[in-house]
């Protein structure tokens, strides 16, 4: 049985004033996600992979269709699908591991029982010695960390990143993708992560769905069969480049809609 | 010298600071001293320093601050016992906002200094009306401003608490109340200043202490001396818990500052 199942959803936002159009962010998707996979979704910006996420979470309604997790219709937002955004969303009057406890405390967790779990989690992301900074004393690449660390505390059935390395500057992505992969081999989380950066998309996952330019529709499923663990020497061999080339002209056919459309 | 934006050095800082009130004492000075204002309008600063030990001395003016700083914390205290909670409220659920937000916004326009007729006539001219100016002079103020402190709260932080486990109560208590809380002390640092004007004013009518009493027995003799004297008092105290709201706000939310 499949881990998530994305059945028909689609999203439609109302017009912003009476007359005019209402804007279809998203066609109907079908996705199917197993337990342990590792999907990318690609797609050109504003092309509704993030509205699509944002569904899955919880935080955003489907005009139509269902998602279910572990058989179960995704009502509204909930630790079993912990989330990391693209802004910098730690909260600021708590240290690093507080943040990373805060959901287990939200559950009732005894104080000494969620410190241990927060203390590994710190350590696990390469946090130690920065348990009591707060996050302003943080470079982007640790805020990211711990806003991981954090999700991952709580033990999610499946997690969620948009577009999480966004805001980072190139060397500090690439490490944030060796650290985000080396944990996914470890801890083998089912994981939906949005990108428009291909090589990223390529490099992360076990399966890449492209997504078309707005409205958004599944464009492409293309599975990545390169072996894991990956090292990031991967990103330089022949087979690494043949699917960058693949998906970069899925992308640039999407990215010319795009931005011919506005 | 003057470059747009640059900074100043720590120590040129204060010495600019302390200059000014050197500078307008002195021109003070020159014009009372030198005879070019008469002492009926305008008292001189050394005259100001010796009608002030008078007061403290004689007349017991130490009582006449406590009294008003007493109001003051007593009207604004009570004031934000009703207001935070409210805001709080008002910014948090939207509906609450739309029943409470157009009257408050009313309210907030009304001069507390006309309602001491009214206050008089309903509450005598006892410590209650005194109390009553300062708490409708900032209760409406407070209410708003920290209902639109709670309602900026950043949404993707709100969101990110959802998807970690927080449910709606969870989100009021460990996200928007936290969040909030500097700029709450600020709003209360803000409006405490403003209830130092409707205290005084409360005072000068119908009063038997207080500073703004002091005033008005001066103003019946005369003596400016007095009345420049109290009113530096009042700049005084505000400037102190002034220091003492920042440095209080320093000491419980350093992750604002940091």
């Amino acid at each position: 049985m499949s881990k998530l199942r994305i059945e028909d959803v689609s999203r439609t936002f109302p017009p912003a004033r009476a007359g005019a159009e209402p804007t279809r962010a998203l066609l109907p998707v079908n996705l199917s996600v197993a337990e342990n996979d590792f999907i990318t979704i690609l797609g050109p910006s504003g092309c509704g992979k993030s509205t699509l996420l944002r569904i899955v979470a919880g935080l955003d309604r489907a005009s139509t269709g269902r998602v279910l997790l572990d058989g179960k219709p995704v009502t509204g937002p909930g630790p079993d699908r912990g989330m990391v955004f693209q802004s910098y969303t730690l909260f600021p009057w708590l240290s690093v591991i507080e943040n990373i406890a805060f959901g287990l405390r939200e559950r009732g967790m005894p104080v000494d029982q969620r410190q241990k779990i927060a203390q590994s989690w710190c350590e696990r992301v390469g946090l130690a010695g920065f348990e009591h900074h707060y996050p302003k004393q943080l470079s982007g690449g640790m805020q990211q960390r711990t806003a991981i660390a954090r999700v991952l505390a709580n033990d999610p059935s499946i997690m969620l990143l948009d577009e999480p390395f966004g805001a980072l500057d190139n060397q500090t992505r690439a490490l944030m993708q060796e650290t985000l992969l080396g944990i996914w081999e470890r801890e083998r989380k089912t994981v939906l992560f949005v990108t428009h950066d291909i090589e990223e998309a390529i490099f992360l996952a076990s399966r890449v769905i492209v997504v078309s330019a707005r409205p958004g529709r599944i464009k492409a499923e293309v599975p990545i069969d390169l072996p894991y663990p990956r090292h990031y020497t991967i990103k330089t061999e022949a087979a690494f480049s043949a699917l960058k080339a693949r998906l970069t002209e899925e992308i640039r056919a999407e990215a010319v809609i795009a931005a011919t459309a506005r | 010298m003057l470059q747009p934006l640059e900074p100043v050095s720590a120590p040129a800082r204060i010495w600019l600071g302390v200059l000014f009130f050197v500078l307008f004492v002195a021109g003070w000075a020159w014009a009372t001293l030198g005879g070019y204002v008469s002492p009926t309008f305008l008292a001189d600063p050394v005259t100001m320093v010796q009608e002030g030990w008078q007061l403290l001395t004689v007349h017991g003016f130490l009582h006449d601050i406590g009294m008003t700083v007493w109001r003051v914390v007593g009207g604004f205290v009570l004031a934000a016992i009703v207001a935070v909670p409210l805001g709080v409220a008002m910014g948090t659920y939207k509906p609450i906002e739309a029943f409470l937000e157009p009257f408050v916004s009313f309210a907030r326009y009304l001069p507390a200094s006309a309602f001491i007729p009214l206050l008089i006539l309903w509450a005598g001219i006892g410590e209650t009306q005194k109390l009553l100016v300062i708490f409708i002079g900032s209760v409406f103020q407070l209410i708003l401003m920290v209902a639109v402190t709670v309602g900026n709260t950043r949404r993707d932080l709100v969101e990110a608490a959802y998807t970690l486990g927080a449910n709606d109560w969870g989100i009021v208590r460990r996200v928007l109340i936290p969040m909030s809380a500097p700029g709450i002390a600020e709003i209360l640092r803000l409006v405490l200043g403003w209830a130092w004007t409707y205290v005084i004013v409360a005072e000068l009518i119908g009063s038997s202490s207080g500073i703004g009493h002091m005033i008005t027995d001066s103003q019946a003799l005369l003596n400016t001396g007095q009345i420049i004297f109290g009113i530096i008092i009042i700049g005084l105290i505000g400037l102190i818990s002034d220091f003492l709201f920042k440095a209080a706000n320093r000491r419980f939310f350093p992750w604002s500052l940091a």
